[in-house]
This record gives C-alpha cells, structure tokens and sequence, in this order.
C-alpha cells in the first residue's frame, strides 16, 4: 500500500500559480519523494499502451521529511465564548440513527455533556459522573429530550419523551446528583465532544433540531431552518449567540414538523429545522502545507501529478493545469470531468459486501491503493457511498486526499480520460485542458477561445452553470465531441459557504448507488436535485444521446447504420471501409462498453441527428436503466432487448457548430489499437480535422 | 430462502465458464453465475491487484472493514483470478473440489 498520501488547495491551477501540497506519512517513514509528472497515459492493462508519465522538474523533486497528519472527520456545529454557567436547562430534539453504537454526544458544555450512552439511551454527564434514563431512543425517530443541572447542588435531571406519533415510544426520566460543582462552560458542540490536535470524539450520527440553552447567565435557541445553504447556526434569541457548523453536516433536511406537505424546504423552512451530522463527514482535513511550488511560467496545458513515494506504490495527487484566461494555446480544449471525478473520489462501494457482482457481471476489482483507502475510513467516501448509518453521502470534498485522481487503479474515469489525451498526443493535435470546476465558476467564457471542446469518458456530473455554458458554447457555433457514455446525468451544486465541496441528492430515479430520502430532494442551494433527465434537460437536448444501459463485463463492436453514407456524415468516415468499427480496445475487447447511450427522439434528441453506428451483441449484464422502465419485466438485457445498444450520433447545431457523440465510455480506450491505426482512430481524427475546420455547419431542410 | 446448490455433474458449465469468463453465456451458464454471485456464503470474492497486472482474491467485509486478502495464491490475469473464484464458489455450492483437466 502506498506509504504517503496528499491532496492539493484546488483541482485546477494555471501557469505561475503557487501550489499547496499537504501530506501525511502513513507508513511512518521519515522521509518521502515527491515529484511533478505530466500524464499522458494511465495503466491500460495488457491490450493498451500503459503508463505514460513525464517528469516535469520543479523545486520539489527529491526528498522532503514527512509526517503523519490528524484527521479531524466528523460533522459538529460549534459556538464559541460562553462564559462559565451556573444552572443550566439544555433541551432539543433528536432522530438518532446509531443509537447503542457507544458514547454519542449530542451537546458539549465543557464537563457537561448531553449523550446517548452506550445503550442510546438519554443522558446527562459531568465531569464523567453519569445520570440516564436507561431507556433506549427508538432509532430514526423524533425524541424531545431536556436536562437539567445545578452546580451549586449538583442536582441533575434526564428526561427523554418521545414526538407524538402513532409509533411513539414511552417517556423517561430520572434524577441524581452528579458532578461535585464542575460548571458547563463553552464552546458549546452539537454532536460531537472536542478532543486532541483539533479533532472531535463520540460523535452523534442522527438530526438533531431546535436546542435551547437556558441557564442564569444567558438564553439560546438556535433555528437550523435558518441560514441553510450556509455554515452559519443562528440564535434567535437577543444573545446572538450563533455559531457554525464544522465538516459541512447535511443541511436542508426534514425536522420533526416535517409532514409531507412540503417538498421544497424554501417554501416552508420550519419544515427542515433539523440538521443530520454523520460521524463520517469530511470536508476539509486541514493537514498543515508539506510543500509549496510554483508552477513554471510555460508549463503545457495538461493532467499532471504530483508523485509521492514513500514504500509501496506511490501515490499520485492529480491536479488539471489549464490556461490562464486570455491564454487559451489551441482551437481545441478536453474538458476534464472534475466533477465527476470528484462525485467519485474514495469510493468505497467495490469493497463493502453484497450482491454488487450481479449488477457488473465480473468480479469487483480493485488494487492496494483502494485497501489502503479502506484502512482510513478518516479519508470520508464517494457519492457512490452510504454513510455508517445507511444514509447516502451527499458532500464530496476536494480538501482531502482523493484516491482516484491517478493514472494507476481502476481503468475509469481519470484515468480512462488518460486516452484521449495519449490519442492527442500520438496525433500531434494542439489541445489545452480545461476542467468542469472552472466551467462552473467562469461559464460560456471559458469556452469562448476554442473551436471544439471535447469531454472526457464518462462526464456524468453537471451544474446548471456547466450546462448553461455548454449550450451557450453550441448556440454560438461550438463544435462538441462527447466522448463517452452516461454523461450529463446528475445534477450537482457547488455550495458558495463550502468552497472544494459538491453537493449532489440521489433523488427520484436513475441508476443510484443510494436513495435519497423523502422530502430532501431539494439541495440545500434550493436546486432540485436528481437526473437532468428529470429535470428537464435531458443529455439527449444537448448531445444527441443519453444514458440506456451499463454492464461491466465485455465490450463490443459498432455496426455502420445506412444513415452513415448520408453525404452529411460523408467526412466521419473517409478512409474507413470497414462495416464494423471498433472490435478492439484496451477495455473488455470493444469500442462499446462499460456504460452506454442511444438516440431517442422521445426524450429529446434532435430529430435530424444522424446514427452512424450503432453497438450490437451486448451481454445480458448490460440492463435497461431504470429511468426506461415503468415496471419491471423479464426482456430488460442485452442480450434480448434491441434498444441496449450504444449510437454514434452525428447533428449539426443551428449557429453553425455540430456535435458529434460516441456513446459509451470503453470508447476512448480503443484509440491505441495497432498503435493509433484502427477505425475508430481515424473515425475521430476525420471528425477533430472538420470540426477544427471553421466553415459552418448547416442544419438540413 | 434456501441455501443454492448447484449440480456437481454440470462440467460442462465450467468447462464453457473456463474457456470464455467475460462475455455472452449460455443461459444455463448464466443462471449457474447468478446463483454464484447471489450466494450469501461466496458472494463477496474480490479481485485486488497486487501491482499492475498481478491479482490476488479478496473478501469484502462488512462494516466498512478493509477486504481480506487471499495472499497464498497470484493470478496473473483477470481471467485466472474469475477462474479461482468459480472453483471456490463450486466447491461452497456443489460440496465437491473442481478439478478440469
């Protein structure tokens, strides 16, 4: 296992920017390596051209001392500077979801704590002196629970009573005399108890609502239906005593007045005063800088990383240097996926048990880098992940160590994307590399300079701001090449009170690895989250296809259509008289695979788009997705049902532009067969030449 | 539900298994695959790279526990390794050794 592992300020930098590197040392060596490489290639496996890597010198080549650096994972909301209190009445609500899984906090005041106890049921401690009810809170249901104590008599009083219901469980309540006059004082923590080197202990899993503070000094009553969207708590009280919340817990989540009646929490916030904390939040790790460069002032547009090596394999820290804006060095930009990257990033899910293998149709596989991962449940997980309470993880965070922006492990995504930039390179075409972060921030003037715009394998996750810029691109005469399968899918946010963090709600449908709950389909930015698809911009509106079925077991090939000897579609296919395109590749022996898309007029494709080729022979572990079905039904394979296939889609664009699409994300990886001379090669180097051409496209009559 | 089995004398199934392990099957094939992998006593195999192109099979675990490691045996194709996890889930399943010529 990789023996040191690191993480960058930011996905993207340009030329002359000043790069933070932070690492931790994990193997306890005392030194480690670090270098800048230059992608070029990923690990493709036997059939593809493997690792390509090029050094690029900067002042951090060699060796650098190291150390391990803490973790502080778990989501909490804080207040600061509370004096000293003498009497104090706590009450609040709370929906534990580990209730009896050890110690859980659910208010901290120094050497008074509110807790669930190893049993879950409510308690009230000071200074390690314990009064509890004794009586487990029912899990994933709403308990007010209140605590009283007095220093001066050490007097304290629990009682939990749980939110009327029809399921209601029975109150509970008890007495003692605990704490020989410790006084709570602050900082005041919901969810968790401060513990050593900045990090926090006995964290509470579950939503907590409404807390009050009552004490002789001051009285507090904080509202988490307010300021949502922020990492601000507020007081509604006159002591504006608010605080903020640490490691971006989930926020627009439903509370305990929470009925149905409503779905969008900005129409009636009271609905979602509730917060849901995890355990296993992380947005920013906060290692201290290991190292700090500068990247050279010509450094080439490109993937890069920064390699670091202690024993085992290295680790890499992959980073996208795109260039400054107004410096734009080609007519031809790859937009890298860092979103999907990121919606992707320590994903966990390949090793957690279960029936996965059935939806894949081959082993799960993964390589010590992933095991390593797995030793550090500290390192948080992907989007593809459920938290330790069975709730799916709905923040991915740049501030930590990403275990998938590298060339090595898994062929997909990053380093699936490692084709096309090794096909550019083999072709001698001029391309920068720009990255989904800065489409959303910059919009349609990141694309202005460039004639064509090529994505990566699998651009799954988008913004509305990423999508708005794409057609705005397109609407002014932008040539787009959609290289890959299942993409423009989910919808996601980039939270302004979180900068590196995403947001993304598995809601409604669509191939999810969790489901989101009821009532919290709206992010906490008030976007309604889920498939674009059912948002209304379907990936079909703006490249031609759209997501139809995914397998994992074995590609195959495209079989020209009629439609591709349309003189329209005449330049796509000069040189190439094959009828069968792409029966090779470095993924699963074929162009199609992995994930895939069709043509659909019916959920929006443009009507005049071409088909030029189309997949056929898939095996029955490519399954129709479930945004195709209704109900279910047998005749939903590969093998049987004849819309599983993958189109190559050709359509001109009424500014003068044109999109071609490829529709499955193996695709790219069939670039490098027989050293870049194959069909699929030359399919795409005649549709780059055309679409870099600057003579307009013209939509037909 | 009860415990899946499958039927010792269907050599055949793993000779078709052996020769192509990614790809169309047989339906009889594929439904002996689907029992293999829905079977809660040897579904949880796992292909972990040693280092590129070299594969040792693992266990998930759950809890979020790292996998364990099955260290005493390397396959140096992914092909090898699918093949080393269906003689395990046959002997789990069918309660005797396979062994093809």
């Amino acid at each position: 296992m990789p023996g040191v592992v690191g993480y960058v300020d930011a996905l993207y930098a340009r030329p002359g920017d000043l790069v933070t590197l932070r690492a931790s040392v994990l193997d306890g060596s005392p030194r480690y390596r670090a270098e800048l490489v230059r992608l070029i290639c990923g690990e493709t496996g036997p059939k593809g051209p493997g690792l390509k890597e090029e050094v690029v010198a900067t002042s951090i080549t060699g060796e650098h001392a190291g150390q391990r650096q803490p973790t502080p994972v778990g989501s909490y909301a804080i207040v600061e500077n509370l004096p000293p209190l003498r009497s104090v009445t706590l009450s609040l609500l709370a929906w534990p979801t580990l209730p009896g899984r050890g110690v859980a906090t659910l208010v901290s005041l120094g050497p008074l704590r509110l807790i669930l106890d190893a049993t879950g049921a409510a308690a009230l401690e000071v200074n390690g002196e314990i009064v509890g009810t004794g009586r487990p809170l029912r899990p994933r249901a709403w308990t007010r629970i209140e605590a009283r104590y007095d220093p001066a008599t050490g007097e304290a009083e629990i009682g939990s009573m749980p939110v009327p219901g029809w399921h209601a469980d029975h109150a509970a309540t008890a007495r003692g005399r605990i704490g020989n006059g410790a006084r709570a004082t602050g900082p005041l923590v919901f969810a968790a108890t401060p513990a050593a080197e900045g990090c926090t202990a006995d964290h509470f899993d579950g939503k907590l609502e409404a807390p009050r503070l009552l004490s002789d000094e001051l009285a507090a009553e904080w509202d988490f239906s307010r300021r949502i969207g922020s990492a601000d708590i507020e007081d509604r009280s006159p002591h504006g005593l608010h605080g903020r919340t640490v490691n971006a817990p989930k926020r627009a989540v439903t509370g305990a007045r929470w009925d149905g009646s409503v779905h969008d929490w900005r129409q009636d916030p009271s609905h979602y005063g509730a917060i849901h904390f995890h355990g296993d939040d992380l947005y920013d790790a906060k290692w201290k800088p290991s190292l700090e460069f500068r990247l050279p002032d010509d450094l080439r547009s490109g993937i890069y990383a920064v390699k670091l090596s202690a024993s085992g394999p290295a680790f890499h820290v992959g980073l996208v240097v795109t260039p400054a804006p107004g410096k734009a060095t080609a007519k031809l930009a790859v937009l890298a996926s860092t979103a999907t990257y990121l919606a992707y990033s320590n994903y966990r899910r390949r090793m957690s048990p279960g029936a996965f293998e059935l939806s894949m149709g081959a082993l799960p596989t993964v390589d010590m880098t992933d095991v390593l991962l797995a030793h550090h449940p500290e390192f948080a997980s992907s989007t593809y992940d459920v938290h330790r309470d069975g709730f799916g993880v709905a923040h991915v965070s740049a501030r930590r160590p990403l275990f998938n922006m590298r060339p090595t492990g898994r062929f997909w995504n990053f380093s699936m994307d490692l084709c096309l930039i090794d096909w550019l390179e083999a072709q001698g075409i001029a391309y920068d590399v720009i990255s989904d972060h800065e489409l959303h921030e910059r919009g349609p003037a990141l694309l202005a300079p460039y004639r064509l715009v090529m994505s990566g394998s699998h651009p799954e996750y988008h913004s509305l701001e990423m999508l708005q810029a794409i057609e705005s691109f397109l609407g002014a005469g932008g040539r787009f090449m959609y290289m890959g399968g299942n993409g423009f899918y989910w919808r996601v946010s980039f939270p302004e009170a979180h900068p590196g963090l995403m947001e993304m709600r598995r809601a409604e449908d669509g191939t999810r690895a969790w489901a989101e709950s009821p009532g919290q389909y709206y992010h906490a930015t008030g976007e309604y989250g889920g498939l674009w698809r059912r948002i209304g911009r379907p990936p079909n509106a703006l490249v031609g296809i759209g997501f139809i079925a995914q397998g994992f077991d074995a590609s195959t090939h495209y079989r020209r259509t009629a439609a591709s000897r349309d003189p329209r579609a005449a330049f796509l296919f000069q040189g190439i008289e094959e009828e069968i395109l792409g029966d090779f590749g470095a993924w699963g022996d074929g162009a199609a695979g992995l994930e895939i898309d069709c043509y659909d007029t019916a959920v929006g494709s443009p009507p005049h788009g071409l088909v030029v080729a189309s997949s056929e022979d898939h095996t029955n572990a490519f399954l129709l997705v479930n945004e195709e079905i209704a109900s279910n039904s047998r005749g939903v394979d590969g093998t049987l049902n004849s819309r599983i296939k993958a189109d190559i889609v050709f359509f001109e664009t009424p500014g003068g532009g044109a999109v071609l699409s490829t529709g499955s994300i193996a695709f790219v990886a069939s670039l490098a067969h027989d050293n870049y001379r194959n069909n699929i090669s030359r399919l795409i180097r005649n549709a780059v030449d055309r679409f870099l051409d600057p003579r307009p496209f013209a939509v037909p009559e | 539900m009860s415990r899946p089995v499958i039927d010792p004398a269907r050599l055949d199934l793993a000779r078709e298994f052996r020769a192509r392990p990614f790809g169309r099957h047989s339906p009889e094939l594929q439904a002996l695959l689907d029992i293999m992998r829905r079977a809660e006593n040897c579904q949880n195999l796992i292909l972990v790279a040693v280092e590129p192109g070299r594969w040792m099979l693992g266990e998930r675990l759950a809890d979020h526990r790292p996998p364990r490691l099955f260290t005493e045996e390397i396959f140096d194709s992914l092909e090898a390794g699918e093949w080393a996890a269906f003689r395990r889930r046959w002997r789990a399943l069918a309660g005797t050794e396979l062994d093809l010529p």
